[in-house]
This record gives structure tokens, C-alpha cells and sequence, in this order.
């Protein structure tokens, strides 16, 4: 799971009515490269939620300096881009879980692909 | 990469060991795999550097074919853990970084869930015939919540109309891209023939 994934994902289980940013423990994470495209991440940007990718890549050790606010004019910042590139695609966690953060509820996550299916209860 | 290429890659695709008759999991032959996203990208431009999502992936043959055309990421959908250890198998034999994979379930996904997060969603989905009655009508539903401008899925032409009728219902255009021919292999005991010759369409959703 790439942390671009893991800002799209919310926990819907019944009752849980803000189950985001999901919690990311992780036993084993793998970083490995990614062609670089500036257009792509740049597009991506505006439609992320900043400060869970922030908390997210603090959370796995991967901050690299990554500000807490979003730059102004990021389009034209190549080292900014990079290491937004960086946290959204070449950081992957292999083994570990997701919690929601409203109801506790643990998402198991192996292989790199987290499991968010629900029992007939919880949905 | 031209669209033969695309279609000898993907005959190196695996597809499902033991099909499974409660999903309904017909592989999406090579063939059929290269011609959509192939046309997705050449006439639409909806694959290269988007953010694309793959409802009900299976094996992951379309969403292998939306990375090799240079999707920026490439999320595939499905519920059934087989298949996805399967689509990881071949993420790797492919060594594709733009391809990640969630294990839920497309018809039990909320509304709220990804709402317009992608940029296009590509499926091939069961076409509801056998127990899923209503189906594909669930994971189209589905797929116009998720995207932020078209779908594109395959379809039954027999059921055409009918889905014309709920596009308009839902506000949004469908137009067929492409008549194809789906040869079924049979994979289950229960099919006669050795193979079958479903008429269907590429369907083409966008949302104004």
C-alpha cells in the first residue's frame, strides 16, 4: 500500500461516522523507486489531504523534511515535487495494519495489500 | 507501445487458478484487455498520468495494461483474496511500480468511499446474470461515485438499453465505444460447449 492509496482510504464501518486518516502501524516497509512525473504529482496535490499524508510519512520514518503546509507555487518546485513523489509512490508498507480511529476497528495489511472487508455486523 | 505489443504482454498475464462460480470470475481475455485500455488511452486520453482505479480486477489484466500505457497509479478493487495474491504474482513478474491493490468489497462500498478521488475507473464487471442479479448495475454505481470524469466498462449489449435508461436516470451520457465479441471459454462443469460468443459492449460513461 503507497501512501497515495492510504489518503483515499476511510474506514466505513456502521456507526463510525469520521473514520479518517486510518492509523498506519507497520512492521515492514519497503522503499523503492519510481519514475518521476512531475505532471502527475503536481495534479495530485491539490487533491490530496495534506496533513494526513504528512502524519502518514512521519509515522513510517519518511518525513524528509516534507513541510507541514503545502508550498506556494509547487508546480515549478522540482525538489518539492520530488519529495512529494517520494512519500505518495515509492514508500510502500508491506506488513502491518490500519486502525480506524473512531471505532479501534484493526485493518490487516499483508503482502502490501490492506484488507478492508467487514463481517455482515459492521456493515 | 502499439497495441500488439500490449496484447503479447498480456497473454503473459495469469489468470484465475479456480474460477469461482459465486463471483462469477470470467478472465477478461488478453485481447479484450489490450483493445479497451488501448483505445482508453489512444481516443480518450484517460489513462497516461491519471490516477485510475480497476473495480472487481481480479487477476489485474486491465489494470497491467492501464500501467504499461503509463497510468500514474493504477488502484485495483476486489474482494476474493485468490485472485489478488494471483494479481500481486503478476505486478511482480511485470516488476510495475504504478499498480496497488485494496482487497474489498466493490458492492458494499459506501457512497462517501473515494468519492470522485479518481481520475478513471475501468472495469470489467460480473455482468449479474447468474445468483448477482443487478450487478453490474451495483459496480457501475459504484464506479460514478469514485470517478471525477468517465468510466468505461463492458456490458452485456442485450442489456443496452437498459442501461441507457439508468445513465439518464443517474445524469450522466453513456456512449458504446466498441462492439465486441467476449469468447467465454468454458470454465465451469456446468457449461455444455467448449466455448460460448457473448455480444458486448465498451461502454463509455462520462459525468458532465
Amino acid at each position: 500500500m503507497k501512501l497515495l492509496t492510504h489518503n483515499m482510504l476511510t474506514s466505513h464501518v456502521k456507526g463510525v461516522i469520521k473514520g479518517y486518516p486510518l492509523l498506519i502501524k507497520a512492521t515492514e516497509v519497503k522503499v523503492s523507486e519510481v519514475e518521476f512525473n512531475p505532471q502527475f504529482v503536481s495534479r495530485m496535490i491539490p487533491k490530496l489531504e495534506w496533513t494526513a499524508l504528512v502524519q502518514a510519512a512521519d509515522g513510517l520514518g519518511q518525513l524528509n523534511d516534507l513541510p507541514n503546509e503545502l508550498v506556494p507555487d509547487y508546480e515549478k518546485n522540482d525538489e518539492f515535487l520530488r519529495k512529494v513523489h517520494h512519500v505518495l509512490l515509492e514508500v510502500e508498507v508491506l506488513e502491518g495494519c490500519l486502525q480506524c480511529p473512531e471505532s479501534g476497528r484493526v485493518f490487516p495489511i499483508s503482502r502490501g495489500v490492506p484488507n478492508m472487508l467487514l463481517n455482515e455486523d459492521e456493515s | 507501445m502499439k497495441l500488439k505489443e500490449l496484447e503479447s504482454c498480456l497473454q503473459q498475464v495469469d489468470a484465475f487458478e479456480e474460477p469461482k462460480i459465486f463471483l462469477e470470475q470470467y478472465p477478461t481475455s488478453p485481447h479484450i484487455a489490450a483493445h479497451m485500455v488501448y483505445t482508453i488511452h489512444n481516443t480518450f486520453d484517460d489513462i497516461e498520468n491519471k490516477l485510475v482505479a480497476d473495480l472487481g480486477c481480479g487477476c489485474g489484466v486491465l489494470s497491467i495494461g492501464a500501467a504499461m500505457l503509463d497510468a500514474g497509479l493504477c488502484v485495483g478493487f476486489d474482494i476474493d483474496e485468490d485472485a489478488l495474491a494471483t494479481f500481486k504474482m503478476n505486478t511482480e513478474e511485470f516488476e510495475l511500480t504504478n499498480i496497488d491493490i485494496i482487497q474489498c468489497d466493490v458492492c458494499n462500498l459506501e457512497p462517501a468511499a473515494f468519492k470522485k478521488k479518481f481520475d478513471t475507473v475501468i472495469m470489467n464487471p460480473p455482468f449479474g446474470t447468474k445468483h448477482n442479479k443487478g450487478m453490474d448495475m451495483q459496480f457501475l454505481k459504484t464506479a460514478l461515485n469514485m470517478t471525477r470524469t468517465s468510466v468505461y466498462s463492458l456490458h452485456k449489449t442485450a442489456t443496452r438499453e437498459h442501461i441507457q435508461k439508468k445513465a439518464s436516470d443517474w445524469k450522466v451520457k453513456m456512449e458504446v465505444v466498441a462492439e465486441l465479441r467476449y469468447d467465454l471459454p468454458a470454465s465451469y462443469k456446468f457449461h455444455k460447449k467448449k466455448s460460448v460468443d457473448i455480444a458486448v459492449d465498451l461502454m463509455r460513461f462520462s459525468i458532465s
